[in-house]
């Protein structure tokens, strides 16, 4: 598929505005059984008790956390690459709902720590990557806001993007390379998952929940930059003509 | 190749010219690293294993003070774009500009971290250790730091962005280069960790010219 069909500002809107109805009620829908699975349905752990329930969300907005700085990476690069000019407008709206993923992914880590491991927060590979990824985050929403000409902010924030993605390989596989008090990976792994299907069920519904909030969200984000690019070209005309 | 050579000339006789500046560097390592034992108390036992994480993070607060210094005279005064338009890969240019800079800041650091070391306390066993640890970290602080201070380049509160953009990438040699001494001093190989702070030096050094170059670019344009 040519992406460079959808450079067209006006088909962008349109293609968005067609599906943002149904990508926002299948994410409440998902949200809403999603909860409903993960709060009443799914057992609760036999160590762990119902605090296992936290997992509902803090796994899937890790997940997220990771996906939305490499669509924001791959944004930045075909911003640089191919000047796209919706890319930038793609990074732009991800990055604060990137962090707020991260922000939601170490809250309630620490909230599910500190019952499991005594602990709200250690300093093992895991955790200190993961809070790298919320500073990366911020740095790029503070960098891409620095500057009086938008779209020099734009660039110099997927310059930084493009070189804070050497962090989620890490993230990834810091379970794996260093031994921490973080579990290591147990649903996509090779071999199949290692949790149990009455858990993982539920835990997919949110997945997929988080990720059409995520799209729903970053196009509604994206739409209003377009139209916000269009009413001041308006203005601007509307002043010139004067 | 005389560019490059040609770069690092300028610039290092431009350093000469205001010593100040370089001192100031190692002033402000010797006095921040200075302030920790009034804060946690004069015990020797205790500054002797603080030692290792003073030392990295005091050199990593210096190294980002004199950030500002690598490209913000000469994107003031205009020479940068000079330099952007000289023949020859601009990022051999940038590569030149920071061996300049670590040559003035890096090298007085790993020179002044023995003193610390000696009014922390530390066993001088490890002293060997810590200065190659700093000879491999250092230049990955200056490579990463072009970045973060070219990037920044006519930023408003362009100051106060760059620790917020740098600070996140320098964890990895701050962690590492900690974990080289710490494990001299329990008995251990220091090899893992040194190795560790090679990779991260040869990573750097691939990725931080061509992306300080990238930003540079785009500065002047």
């Amino acid at each position: 598929m040519n992406m460079h069909r959808f450079a067209n500002p006006g088909r962008f809107v349109r293609l968005a505005e067609r599906i943002l109805p149904w990508s926002g009620a299948l994410a409440v829908l998902a949200l809403a059984a999603g909860l409903y699975l993960s709060l009443f349905v799914s057992p609760a752990d036999y160590q762990q008790g119902d605090s296992v329930r936290i997992m509902y969300v803090h796994v899937p907005a890790a997940w997220m956390a990771l996906f939305v700085y490499t669509v924001i990476a791959a944004a930045s690069a075909s911003a640089l690459i191919w000047r796209h000019p919706l890319a930038d407008l793609v990074a732009r709206a991800s990055a604060p709902v990137g962090a707020g993923f991260t922000f939601l992914a170490l809250a309630t880590g620490s909230l599910w720590g500190k019952p499991m491991w005594g602990t709200w927060w250690v300093w093992d590979a895991r955790l200190t990557s993961v809070l790298v990824l919320f500073f990366l985050y911020l740095g790029h929403m503070a960098l891409s806001n620095a500057f009086d000409d938008q779209s020099r902010g734009n660039r110099a924030a997927a310059v930084l993007a493009l070189v804070g993605f050497v962090n989620v390989p890490i993230i990834k596989f810091s379970v794996d390379w260093w031994s921490t008090l973080h579990q290591p990976a147990s649903v996509m792994r090779l071999d199949g998952p290692t949790i149990h299907p009455s858990m993982l069920w539920p835990l997919l519904v949110m997945a997929v929940g988080f990720k059409l909030y995520y799209v729903s969200i970053m196009l509604l984000r994206v739409k209003s930059e377009v139209m916000a690019a269009r009413l001041r070209a308006r203005s601007m005309a509307a002043v010139e003509a004067t | 190749m005389s560019l490059f050579a040609n770069v690092v000339a300028r610039d290092l006789r431009l350093a000469l010219r205001q010593r100040g500046d370089a001192v100031m560097v190692v002033l402000f390592f010797v006095l921040a690293a200075m302030l920790f034992p009034f804060a946690v108390g004069p015990e020797p036992n205790l500054l002797a294993r603080l030692a290792a994480g003073v030392i990295w993070v005091t050199a990593l607060l210096a190294v980002l003070l004199s950030l500002e210094r690598l490209f913000l005279a000469d994107f003031e005064d205009g020479s940068l774009e000079l330099l952007v338009l000289a023949p020859g890969p601009l990022s051999l240019t940038v590569l030149a500009k920071v061996l300049a800079h670590w040559l003035t800041t890096g090298l007085p650091l790993i020179a002044a971290a023995p003193l610390i070391a000696l009014l922390y306390n530390m066993d001088v066993s490890a002293l060997p250790v810590l200065a190659l640890a700093m000879l491999l970290g250092t230049p990955s602080l200056s490579l990463t730091g072009a970045v973060g201070a070219a990037l920044t380049l006519g930023a408003r509160r362009g100051g106060v962005l760059v620790p917020l953009l740098v600070l996140p990438l320098y964890i990895p040699v701050l962690i590492f280069g900690v974990a080289a001494i710490d494990a001299t001093l329990a008995g251990l190989s220091a090899r893992p960790h040194l190795l560790f702070l090679a990779a991260i030096f040869l990573v750097m050094l691939v990725v931080a010219p061509l992306a300080a170059a990238a930003a540079l670019r785009q500065a002047v344009e």
